[in-house]
């Protein structure tokens, strides 16, 4: 889900540092020092998720959670998953500093997109909670490989069929993350409720 | 498994303060990341693997490392010579190579290892807390460093409650494999993760509260900068100026 550093052009990282900049700032500004804590602990998880394997067909995938993130965090997602993609790109070199503005608002837009506008099922009942899950982790998946793919696009118009590889090898992917957050939804939603109302909460 | 492998050192790249290496780090970032030129992605990846070596890394560990970043390189190379297009075409075996895409995925190549070299050389000799702790004196945010430097300290903990968790469904016979059973039984384990972090993060906050936190952490050594520090900052300041200006000259 990374794009490395020295592929994406100046307009391409340009764009992609303002969006995150204000994507983080209004997230920091959501965020009091009461919830801050709990924030940090769910981005060293999504840390965490990123290590976990799961098996696709005869290989593995790693999870990425980003709609999971969202739909517990709201805004406060932007500033998690930032700090989620520097901690990578400091203990493995994966993405890099000047590439973390377009790989954050990659994956950390479509997780407050989804979370935001799938967030009012969650206070349904258990079946429509799910299915809010399993669209927040498909659907930002997807958004997510839609924007890797565009900004490789937008930084040189050769990377199109690349861009189209990443993307379709990416469906799999969304299903299984889609599986995912809908199971650790209806576990949260069952075993401590409170998570699921965070961003709700005073 | 998530560890450090490069902080701990005796080089001149260890024991320098974060802020003079992150100056910099930053710098050759943006010069290799945003030029078109071979030369100074060529020179630069020379330049900053000099650096590597100066901070005397584990070879194993650090081929290792440079390896797994280039996955991506790697894919760049198997797709962009066959699905570039432009003018010229090589033919090889019975496959027509645009010489294009061979050109971008070596201009990508040599960029990509030039910023990881330096990233490795500058930001990996620091551990994250005096990154986070720089990064704050040079302007982030006190929030975005409280998340980092809090989620960093948190970081290990919680990944040793998940392999817990992984370790006791491995003894209870759980062995993965393309079924909903096992996206059912992962995420489960990674929400019991989530309810026990988030359990955590309750008690971790209560105990800062009752310790008078109003939002700062205090590092335990606040270094001043010294006159190396300041010679080293200009040294690698003036080799990215070098790499900055070469395109002026040729």
């Amino acid at each position: 889900m990374h794009i490395s550093e020295g592929v994406l052009t100046a307009p391409v990282l340009i764009g992609g540092a303002v969006l995150t900049a204000v994507g983080t700032t209004v997230g920091l500004k959501k965020l009091d020092y009461d919830r801050i804590m709990t924030v940090s602990l769910l981005s060293a998880a999504f840390f965490v998720a990123s290590l976990i394997h799961v098996p696709v067909g005869p290989g593995s995938v790693h999870l990425l959670l980003g709609g999971l993130l969202g739909l517990l965090l709201g805004w406060g997602a932007f500033p998690a998953i930032v700090v989620a993609l520097l901690l990578q790109a400091v203990f493995f070199q994966y993405g890099g500093i000047v590439v973390l503005g377009v790989n954050g608002f990659n994956i950390g837009g479509p997780a407050v997109l989804c979370g935001l506008s799938l967030r009012p099922l969650l206070k349904g009942s258990k079946k429509q909670g799910m299915t809010a899950g399993f669209l927040a982790g498909c659907c930002s998946m997807l958004l997510s490989a839609l924007l890797m793919a565009g900004a490789l696009f937008f930084s040189d118009q050769g990377f199109l069929h690349a861009a189209v590889i990443l993307l379709t090898s990416h469906l799999p992917v969304m299903l299984i993350e889609g599986l995912i957050t809908m199971f650790v939804v209806g576990f949260l939603a069952r075993v401590q409720p409170e998570i699921l109302s965070l961003d709700t909460r005073k | 498994m998530i560890e450090e492998p490069f902080a701990t050192g005796t080089t001149l790249f260890h024991s320098r303060d974060a802020r003079v290496k992150l100056i910099p780090a930053v710098a050759i970032t943006l010069i290799l990341a945003l030029t078109s030129s071979f030369l100074v992605a060529g020179t630069g990846c020379i330049l900053t693997g000099l650096l590597l070596i100066l901070s005397r890394p584990s070879p194993r560990l650090i081929l290792r490392r440079i390896c797994r970043v280039n996955i991506f390189t790697l894919f760049l190379w198997l797709t962009l010579p066959l699905t570039y297009g432009g003018d010229t075409i090589l033919p090889f075996l019975f496959l027509d190579l645009s010489l294009d895409g061979i050109r971008m995925a070596t201009l990508i190549t040599l960029k990509t290892n030039g910023i990881l070299f330096s990233f490795l050389a500058l930001l990996a000799t620091s551990t994250l807390a005096s990154l986070g702790h720089g990064l704050e004196k040079l302007g982030m945010p006190r929030k975005l460093t409280f998340l980092l430097l809090f989620s960093y300290r948190q970081l290990f903990v919680i990944h040793q409650e998940y392999l817990r968790l992984q370790r006791a469904a491995r003894l209870r016979g759980f062995i993965p494999a393309n079924s909903l059973h096992t996206y059912r039984t992962y995420s489960h384990l990674f929400a019991m993760t989530l309810v026990k972090s988030w359990n955590r993060a309750e008690r971790v906050h209560q105990a800062m509260v009752l310790r008078g936190f109003n939002g700062t952490l205090i590092p335990l050594n606040q270094p001043q900068l010294s006159k190396n520090d300041y010679l080293f900052l200009t040294t690698i300041l003036l080799i990215s100026f070098f790499l900055a200006t070469i395109p002026f000259f040729c």
